[in-house]
C-alpha cells in the first residue's frame, strides 16, 4: 500500500475504486457486510411471501368480501376481517385524537418554553414512556386505568353526551375506550420525540424573524416555527399511527375482543392483532389459521405503507438520519 | 390597538401554559405507571420469589425464578443471532451505503422497524415452529432478534457516521488496509454509540410478549433446553394479569416490576454509556 485514497467515503472516487482490488481482505470485508445488509431486504421480502403463501387458502376462498364480510365463525367456516379492521383502525384514530395534542405540546413546551434546566430531564422521562412492555401497559390498564374510567371518567362523560350514539350501552370496563387511552400513552414518546427532532431542526432565524415583526412568542411558534416543520410533524403523527395500528398486548388485554361493529366507544370491540394474538393457537382447521394469516397480512400490509409514509414525511425534513428510529 | 395588544399577549400566556401542562400529564402518566408497580408489586418480592417456580393456580405463593431465566436465555440468545446482523447491517450502511443498494437497505431497516411484533411472532411460527412440529424457545429468539436488527443497524450506522473523516484518511495514510481502517479505528471510536444501540435493542426486546406467544409459548416448568417451550417474564405477565386469582395479580404485579426494573437497568445503563464518549450532548 503506497497509494493513499485522499477522497472521504461517502462518495467513492474513481482513484479508490482502482484500490478496491489490492486488499483481498478488503473485499471479503466488503462482500461480509454487504451479505448482512442484503439479509434485510430478503427478510423483508421472506415475511411477506411467507403470509402470503399461508392466507392463500383464505384469499382464494372468500376473495375480496374478506374484508367487509363482519361474520367471523369458525364452526361454519366463514371468515370476514371486517370487526377486526374497523377497530384497529377505531382504536387507533381514537389513540391519536388523544396523544397528537399531548405530544406536540410536550415538543412546543421542550423546544420552544421550558426552561434550559427542564427540557432534558422531561425529554427523558416522556421517552421512558416507551421503554416501558406492552404488556405491562396491559397490566396497569386492567387493575388502574379501567378503574379509573369507570369512577372519573365515564359517569360525567354520560351525564353530559349520554345521548349520543358514541356513548351508548353499559361500561363494563374492556372497551374500545380503554384499548384507545393505553395506546395513545403508548405512542406519545414515539411521536414527542421525532416532533420534537423535527422542531429543533427548524432554524433560529424563523423564530427571530417573527418575534422581531412583533409577533408574541406564541405566534412566533405557530406562524413560523410549526407550519416550517409540518412536513416532519406530519410524518411524526404518522410515524406513531403505524405503532398504534399494530399494538398488540395491551390493546389485547383491555379491547374486550368482541367481533362486533358498533359506534360505542364503551363497547367492546377487537383489532387484527389482538384477533391473532387471542385466536392464532386455538385454530384447529387449516381454513382458520389461513384467515388469520390473511388477517397479520393485511396488518402488515397497512402497518408497511403508514411506515414507508412517515419516513418519506420525515427523511425530507431530516435527510437521512435515523429520527426516531431509536428507543430512548 | 392596546386591547388587541392586551388579548395577544393573553392567548400566548395562555398557550404557554397549555403546553406546560400537556408536559406534566405525560410526565404524570409515566410517574403513575411506574408507582403503581413500585406500589403493588414491591410487597411481593422476597427470595421465594426470585427462587421458586410458580405452583399449580389457586395455590398461594411461588415465583418466577423459570421465567426470569428464561428472559435471560431467550434475549441473550436473540442478541447472539441479532447483533452481529445489525451491527454488520450499520457498518455496511455507514461505509458503503450511498449507493442504490443502501437506500433500498436503509429503507427497509426503517419499514421493518414499525413493523408489528405480532406479524413478526406468526412469521417465526412458520419457519421454525411448524417444521420443528413443537414450540421452542429458539424460535421467540429468532423472533426478537427479527425485531432487533432493523433498529441497530440503524443506530450503528448513524454513530458511525459521527466519527470525524479525518480519523479515517490518517488511518489510510498510515498504510492501514480498509477493513482494518473500518473496523479497528472507525467502530471502535464509535463504539460507546454502539453499545448503547445494542443495550437499548436489548431493553425493547426483553419486554416483548406478542412474538413469543406462538414460538416460545411459556412453561410452567423449569426449562434451560432452548428447544422446547420456555416461560419469560412478559408472558407470565400476561397469564397471570387476564387470569381470575388474586393471588395471580400480586404475582403479575411484582413480575412486572421486576421485568420494568431489568429494561430500565438496560435503558440507564445505554445512556451511560454513550454519556462515557459524547458528554451530555443528548
Amino acid at each position: 500500500m503506497t497509494t493513499v485514497p485522499m477522497e472521504p467515503v461517502a462518495a467513492p472516487e474513481p482513484r479508490w475504486r482502482a484500490l478496491r482490488g489490492t486488499n483481498v481482505v478488503d473485499r471479503l470485508y466488503r462482500t461480509v457486510l454487504t451479505a448482512l445488509a442484503v439479509s434485510l431486504p430478503l427478510l423483508l421480502l421472506a415475511l411477506v411471501g411467507e403470509l402470503a403463501v399461508s392466507a392463500w387458502p383464505a384469499i382464494r376462498r372468500f376473495g375480496l368480501s374478506f374484508l367487509w364480510t363482519s361474520v367471523w365463525d369458525p364452526v361454519a367456516g366463514i371468515y370476514g376481517a371486517a370487526p377486526m379492521i374497523f377497530g384497529t383502525l377505531a382504536s387507533s384514530l381514537l389513540a391519536l385524537l388523544i396523544a397528537v395534542p399531548l405530544s406536540l405540546g410536550v415538543a412546543i413546551y421542550l423546544t420552544e418554553f421550558a426552561p434550559k434546566w427542564l427540557r432534558q430531564p422531561v425529554a427523558f422521562l416522556v421517552e421512558l414512556l416507551a421503554a416501558i412492555p406492552s404488556v405491562v401497559y396491559g397490566l396497569w390498564g386492567i387493575f388502574v386505568l379501567i378503574p379509573f374510567l369507570r369512577t372519573v371518567v365515564v359517569p360525567p362523560l354520560r351525564a353530559t353526551l349520554g345521548w349520543t350514539p358514541f356513548l351508548s350501552g353499559v361500561f363494563y370496563g374492556n372497551s374500545l375506550l380503554a384499548g384507545s387511552v393505553i395506546l395513545a400513552i403508548m405512542i406519545v414518546p414515539y411521536i414527542a420525540a421525532v416532533s420534537r427532532e423535527v422542531l429543533l431542526a427548524v432554524p433560529v432565524s424563523q423564530r427571530e424573524a417573527a418575534l422581531g415583526m412583533g409577533a408574541t412568542r406564541w405566534e412566533a411558534v405557530w406562524t413560523a416555527v410549526v407550519p416550517y416543520g409540518r412536513a416532519g410533524l406530519i410524518g411524526a403523527v404518522i410515524l406513531g399511527l403505524g405503532r398504534a395500528l399494530g399494538e398488540t398486548m395491551a390493546v389485547t388485554m383491555l379491547i374486550g375482543n368482541r367481533h362486533d361493529i358498533g359506534l360505542s366507544v364503551l363497547q367492546p370491540a377487537y383489532t387484527m392483532a389482538a384477533a391473532i394474538a387471542n385466536e392464532f393457537s386455538e385454530a384447529t382447521t387449516d381454513l382458520y389459521l389461513s384467515a388469520l394469516f390473511e388477517v397479520g397480512l393485511i396488518l402488515f400490509v397497512i402497518t408497511v405503507a403508514v411506515n414507508a409514509l412517515a419516513r418519506l414525511m420525515i427523511w425530507r425534513v431530516a435527510r437521512g438520519t435515523a429520527v426516531g428510529s431509536r428507543a430512548l | 390597538m392596546s386591547a388587541r395588544r392586551l388579548r395577544r399577549r393573553i392567548v400566548s400566556g395562555a398557550m404557554t401554559a397549555l403546553v406546560a401542562v400537556l408536559s406534566f400529564v405525560a410526565v404524570l402518566a409515566l410517574v403513575l405507571i411506574l408507582g403503581y408497580l413500585v406500589a403493588k408489586g414491591a410487597s411481593s418480592l422476597d427470595w421465594g420469589f426470585f427462587l421458586k417456580n410458580p405452583v399449580p393456580a389457586g395455590q398461594a405463593g411461588g415465583g418466577v425464578a423459570n421465567a426470569i431465566v428464561g428472559t435471560v436465555i431467550i434475549v441473550g440468545l436473540a442478541a447472539l443471532i441479532g447483533l452481529p446482523i445489525g451491527i454488520g447491517t450499520g457498518l455496511y450502511l455507514a461505509e458503503y451505503g450511498s449507493g442504490r443498494l443502501g437506500w433500498i437497505v436503509r429503507f427497509v431497516a426503517d419499514v421493518l422497524n414499525g413493523t408489528p411484533s405480532i406479524v413478526v411472532g406468526i412469521f417465526a411460527w412458520t419457519w421454525l415452529v411448524r417444521p420443528m412440529g413443537h414450540f421452542s424457545a429458539l424460535a421467540g429468539s429468532v423472533a426478537l432478534a427479527v425485531l432487533m436488527v432493523p433498529m441497530l443497524a440503524r443506530t450503528t450506522e448513524e454513530m458511525v457516521r459521527l466519527v470525524p473523516h479525518s480519523l479515517r484518511e490518517a488511518a489510510l495514510a498510515l498504510g492501514y488496509p480498509r477493513w482494518r481502517t473500518s473496523l479497528r479505528v472507525i467502530a471502535r471510536t464509535a463504539l460507546a454509540g454502539i453499545v448503547t444501540g445494542c443495550l437499548v435493542g436489548i431493553a425493547r426486546v426483553a419486554g416483548e410478549t406478542a412474538p413469543l406467544l406462538f414460538t416460545a409459548l411459556g412453561n410452567l416448568n423449569f426449562s434451560t433446553s432452548v428447544l422446547q417451550p420456555m416461560q419469560t417474564l412478559s408472558l407470565q405477565i400476561y397469564v397471570y394479569a387476564t387470569g381470575p386469582f388474586d393471588e395471580w395479580h400480586r404475582l403479575a404485579w411484582a413480575a412486572a416490576l421486576v421485568l420494568m426494573g431489568l429494561v430500565l437497568l438496560l435503558s440507564l445503563a445505554a445512556r451511560w454509556a454513550i454519556r462515557q464518549r459524547h458528554g451530555a450532548a443528548r
